[in-house]
């Protein structure tokens, strides 16, 4: 108790002495602090605010459906300075109270392409130039309300050549329908799946048909699902079994009813069931580990790998090659192609692949339509040297008939959004 | 928890791994955890993903009733369990496939035909359209010339109207070839690839997991 009222004492006295000694001093400190606080104050300070933008304006984009609004602006005239970072766009909907940031471009941009906006809505912009010191007054737009477009005539090109190309098509349809004969080359890899199925039902062995990993929204699947009809019929014929992997839920119902209506047109409705086809799995890898294990168990005779494939296509064709299977492979992936070139027995590249159903039907339409196609390929190749010689020779002569027949030439193959 | 899951990774990848000596009970128990697992999980994710996040929120919150078509297709889907309704499946499905066989036409015309006679139609002495003619090197001018060759090669190997004999059928001989080079060079390309897939595992198993690699 007497040891803590001394040390009150002592604290009481040191408190005293050091604000006899900084008391006086102190209103002098705090004078200094106005004084310098004031000359700051004083200094003319260098702000930078920029000059805005002008001509500011917001048209809808054309042939669009209403989802693009072109904003564009004449640059500000200290676009150029080196304090100068850039503009912000801002976006105000209809019912909406404020301007929303909707993105910001650098110094020398003069455009900003809102790519989210709805038909039939108004909108309102305000575009601000901004350095890191100070904002522009911000410049605002007339209100604009873009339009849904139901044709794009910048496309003109893509509509005369498609009209050429189905013009064609629909032109040797009739020629066949008029019961004239159409030849067809004989392609290899279509040729062997009879006799690949014939070697399955000679081993009494099943066959394996693995549509990709694609769902029915790629070609390619619906080209692999075309040739399981011929495939599911032949195999009916041969009363051999058919397994089927698949890793999308729609290739799963469309192959079931493809096979369904397979075996009833070889008059063998009864000999189908549903276990033909089997989901296991939209995990890329999860399938094909399945796969791999499916192949080594039941080892199939034969095995069809049409459609969409990516990284799995070598590790299924290595498989199969190893329980020594007849492999059909046929894809339009660029990528995959050369794997199951090496592992394969027979592969149908890219356009082989699409022209199979032709192929394997006979059918006048479906081979005319081949023959359109091929029409297709040699105005392609026409257009090709056409183009080369064109670009080569538009420096060489001076000649308008040439420049104007190098722009059309390019303009015919350019797509032009 | 993370010790578990980094030595269930360790089990998993090698069960897979030693599919590469012979189809094995490890092998078959990984393959139907993969399975199984990535079957569900692929569940969960559609159902959050598209029956909620698109169709009920589009439908419920964003009063987009168009999607209600989408809706009655996936039910009519499903009419396929019936055992006399199945024939109603067969509308959506058709519909799918005529409808994406349709919309993808000229997209798949655009990008596969037009760019590609586009991106082929180069001046023959020069690096690229618009640059002066005469201003490439000879070995620029060689490989355009190729370019154009190999193309025009390989478009006659895909002409299926002629039979491939005489000089249409040496030319188609040499489109073949041509393609088989741009396959080698691709197989190279994409081993080299796959070779980093098979290093990141090698570096999960002996870096993350047996701690051999720093």
């Amino acid at each position: 108790m007497i040891d803590s009222e001394n040390s009150n004492k002592s604290a009481i006295f040191f408190v005293s002495i050091i604000l006899s000694v900084f008391l006086p001093v102190l209103p002098a400190i705090s004078q200094e602090a106005v004084d310098s606080a004031d000359s700051s104050a004083g200094d003319p300070v260098a702000v930078f605010v920029p000059e805005p933008p002008r001509n500011v304006t917001a048209v809808d984009h054309n042939y669009d459906r209403g989802e693009n609004v072109d904003v564009s602006w004449d640059l500000s005239v200290d676009d150029t300075s080196a304090m100068f970072l850039g503009y912000d766009v801002y976006r105000r909907a209809e019912g909406e109270g404020e301007f929303k940031l909707i993105g910001t471009v650098p110094a020398g941009v003069d455009t900003l392409q809102d790519r989210s906006t709805k038909a039939d809505t108004g909108y309102v912009y305000k575009v601000v130039a901004r350095t890191a010191q100070g904002e522009a007054p911000p410049v605002i737009t007339e209100r604009v309300v873009p339009d849904l477009e139901m044709v794009n005539f910048k496309l003109w090109n893509v509509f005369l050549i498609g009209l050429f190309v189905s013009g064609a098509v629909i032109f040797f349809i009739s020629h066949a329908k008029r019961g004239k004969k159409l030849f067809i080359r004989k392609i290899a890899g279509l040729e062997a799946i009879d006799d690949a199925i014939g070697r399955a039902t000679e081993m009494g062995r099943s066959i394996l048909f693995i549509p990709g990993i694609n769902d029915m929204d790629d070609v390619q699947t619906i080209a692999g699902i075309t040739i399981l009809g011929r495939v599911a019929r032949v195999v009916a014929d041969y009363e051999i079994s058919i397994n089927m992997p698949v890793a999308r839920s729609i290739v799963l119902a469309t192959a079931r009813e493809t096979i369904k209506e397979a075996y009833a047109s070889a008059g063998r409705p009864d000999s189908y069931n549903d276990d033909m086809v089997r989901y296991i799995t939209d995990e890329q890898f999860g399938y094909v580990a399945a796969v791999d294990g499916i192949m080594v168990r039941d080892k199939p005779a034969t095995c069809f790998y049409l459609g969409a494939f990516f990284a799995e296509s070598l590790i299924l064709a290595e498989t199969g090659n190893s329980i020594g299977a007849i492999q059909i492979a046929g894809t339009a992936m660029p990528a995959q192609l050369p794997f199951f070139v090496a592992a394969c027995d027979f592969t149908l590249i890219g356009e082989e692949l699409f022209a199979a159903s032709a192929y394997l039907s006979n059918e006048p339409r479906q081979l005319g339509s081949l023959k359109g196609q091929d029409v297709g390929k040699l105005a392609a190749m026409v257009a090709i040297a056409l183009g080369m010689l064109g670009t080569t020779f538009v420096e060489i002569w001076d000649s308008s008939f040439v420049d104007d027949f190098n722009w059309f030439i390019h303009r015919l193959f350019s797509i032009v959004s | 928890m993370e010790e578990i899951g980094l030595w269930l990774g360790a089990f998993f990848t090698l069960g897979i791994i030693s599919f590469l000596y012979k189809d094995n009970p490890w092998y078959k128990i990984s393959e139907s955890v993969f399975v199984g697992v990535s079957a569900g999980y692929w569940f969960i994710v559609s159902f959050w993903d598209n029956l909620y996040g698109k169709l009920f929120v589009g439908v419920f919150e964003n009063q987009d009733y168009i999607l209600l078509v989408g809706g009655v297709f996936g039910v009519m889907m499903l009419l396929r369990l019936l055992p006399k309704g199945g024939w109603i499946s067969r509308w959506p499905l058709a519909f799918i496939v005529g409808a994406i066989s349709g919309f993808y036409l000229m997209n798949y015309f655009s990008s596969n035909v037009m760019k590609q006679v586009y991106s082929t139609m180069l001046p023959l002495f020069s690096n690229e359209f618009g640059e002066p003619v005469f201003s490439a090197s000879v070995a620029d001018s060689v490989g355009t010339i190729m370019v154009a060759v190999g193309t025009f090669a390989g478009l006659i190997y895909f002409f299926f109207s002629k039979e491939h004999k005489g000089v249409f059928g040496g030319a188609a001989k040499f489109g073949i070839w041509v393609i088989m080079v741009t396959f080698g060079a691709s197989f190279g390309y994409t081993v080299m690839s796959r070779m980093s897939l098979l290093i990141g595992r090698m570096y999960f198993i002996f870096g993350e997991w047996l701690k051999l690699i720093e």
